[in-house]
């Protein structure tokens, strides 16, 4: 028995002697191949493989990367760029373009289909205080500032496609300096400003249930005679929230923007953008909207926020609940206008 | 008409950071910044491999479309250049550019962004004279016949700049020699189907 299992295992050792003698032949002969002088060696650079680069252009670098630039954050390839750039110019720039323009042309058609809300009663002539000078002087400058913005904004946006044929270079290059300029440095004091405005007018902003009311009848353009509103009704109070979550949204990304030296990355830029120009083309849409009805679009609303007080008859068609509450401090016009004196200073009052 | 392209062949860059000198000293860059950067992929491992980068003169280029001042433009031979004049500093070619290519002083306040400079392709950019074009852009070789200097000066040519045509033709050429069919990025598994280089030795 023992005797065969010797022999056996001496055929094996003698067969795994001739294949390791083989192997070591043909490895001979690869190597040979190799140091053919004609051929730069062919495994210089092992492994560096088309996945390699795919995780590079993927942006995952390991541990050893190396950039000789000081304190770059660049990766060897950023395709973020390109889905920026494919956001901005294919979504973002025609779709601001149609909401801004479409916006315009939905004020023009309604104004001439459905024309002026002109108040139903005469006016009482007697007066109720509804906005304080603190809220009318914040009003005014925000909606300045805001309207600098949505200009100089639009301009960064369609200026190259709008206004660059009509310009020379020099005025061309002094217009947009100016342009980034007052976009940049009142940026900031709009953001403040805003906050405050936001803050000072919250408590008339919180949504009540008649709200609902007042959107199922389309703020009064469904049937007849006015919904039920208090200091600011439905659509006010829909203006309000947008400020104050839109409007934050394109402040805090536009302090993203406006400060490139707190170290943030090129992606939390092209993201700020991107929210920012979101943000800013609905809200100037909207605010197409708001100037037109403050103004133009409903009698007696804009003598409020010019001289604070607005008249009786206003107030009961359109914000009803809140005049029930203020009714008893109606005063007559001749006493405003005493008030004032030959100063013209308005009187003090609180909102 | 030629397109003008840069090419930095991996297998031979050798990280001496020869062209960024060459860059610097050729265009006088301004304090701050670096037109043209190595990046080397894991450094001190075996596959370590290094590579010259600056602006690729894109032919469809994402810095162009996005500038809101018409900076940014493109010669007929390919060149992407930039007008300091009308730079505003707002950054967008910085988001778009895949390379990292336009870079800004930010010695002011807060950061704030000053005009644009990237690699001019050593054509300098639009200027009254000579010496305004040189102090806002750096040399204008391309004028003077010359290529740019980060590809003149590369010890082991690496980086190769001209005319797209002929520079793919000196790779051809280089991935032919290196006799084998993932000559253009070595040890690569799926060769056959990756490697536009191994398509060039077919035909060579």
């Amino acid at each position: 028995m023992s005797h065969t299992m010797q022999w056996r295992s001496l055929w094996r050792l003698g067969l795994l002697a001739l294949m390791l003698a083989l192997g070591l032949a043909l490895s001979q002969g690869a190597l040979a191949q190799q140091a053919d002088p004609g051929r730069e060696a062919a495994f210089a650079v092992p492994a560096v493989d088309a996945d390699l680069w795919r995780q590079v252009k993927a942006g995952e670098t390991g541990p050893n990367y190396r950039d000789s630039r000081a304190e770059s954050t660049y990766n060897l390839v950023n395709a973020s760029g390109e889905t920026w750039r494919q956001i901005r110019e294919r979504w973002i720039s025609p779709f601001g373009a149609i909401a801004v323009l479409g916006m315009i042309a939905a004020i023009a058609l309604f104004y001439l289909l459905v024309g002026r809300k002109k108040l139903d009663e005469p006016r009482t002539g007697r007066k109720l205080l509804r906005w304080s000078l603190v809220v009318r002087s914040l009003h005014w400058t925000v909606a300045t500032l805001f309207i600098l913005l949505a200009l100089t904004g639009l301009n960064l946006a369609y200026g190259k496609t709008l206004l660059r044929p009509l310009f020379g270079d020099g005025a061309w290059a002094a217009m947009m300096s100016g342009t980034k300029l007052i976009h940049n440095y009142l940026g900031p004091l709009f953001g403040i400003l805003l906050v405050i405005l936001l803050l000072r007018l919250l408590s008339h902003n919180i949504p009540k249930a008649h709200d609902l009311q007042w959107f199922a009848k389309g703020g009064g353009l469904v049937g007849k005679g006015h919904p039920d509103a208090g200091f600011a009704n439905g659509g006010e109070k829909v203006w309000y929230w947008l400020l104050a979550t839109a409007g934050l949204a394109v402040i805090v990304s536009g302090f993203v923007l406006d400060f490139p030296n707190y170290g943030q990355a090129r992606d939390t830029m092209q993201w700020a953008n991107i929210i920012h120009a979101v943000g800013a083309l609905g809200l100037t849409a909207v605010a197409l909207g708001h100037i037109y009805i403050g103004t133009v679009g409903t009698e007696g609303s804009l003598e409020g926020m010019t001289t604070g007080y607005v008249d009786e008859t206003w107030a009961k068609e359109h914000h009803n609940l809140w005049y029930e509450e203020v009714k008893e401090s109606a005063v007559p016009e001749e006493q405003i206008a005493q008030a004032k004196g030959p100063s013209g200073s308005s009187p003090q009052g609180s909102s | 008409m030629a397109t003008m392209k840069f090419m930095c062949d991996a297998e031979r860059c050798i990280e001496c950071n020869g062209c960024v000198t060459a860059c610097k000293n050729a265009n006088e860059v301004e304090w701050g910044i670096q037109r043209r950067r190595v990046v080397t992929l894991n450094d001190g491992e075996p596959e370590e491999v290094s590579i010259s980068v600056a602006c690729m003169h894109c032919d469809d280029a994402p810095c162009i479309a996005v500038c809101p001042t018409e900076t940014l433009f493109q010669r007929d031979d390919g060149i992407v250049l930039h007008d300091k004049d009308l730079c505003i500093g707002c950054g967008y070619c910085l988001y778009a550019c895949p390379f990292g290519a336009p870079q800004f002083p930010q010695q002011n306040a807060f950061g704030e962004r000053g005009k644009m400079d990237k690699c001019t392709f050593c054509a300098g950019g639009p200027a009254e004279t000579k010496e305004e074009e040189y102090q806002k852009y750096g040399a204008n070789r391309i004028a003077e016949g010359k290529l740019p200097l980060c590809a003149e000066m590369c010890s082991t040519k690496a980086l190769l700049a001209g005319d797209a045509q002929e520079v793919a033709d000196i790779f051809r050429q280089r991935v032919v020699q290196r006799g084998h069919k993932d000559g253009g990025w070595s040890g690569n598994p799926r060769a056959d189907a990756d490697s536009l280089a191994y398509d060039a030795s077919q035909q060579g």
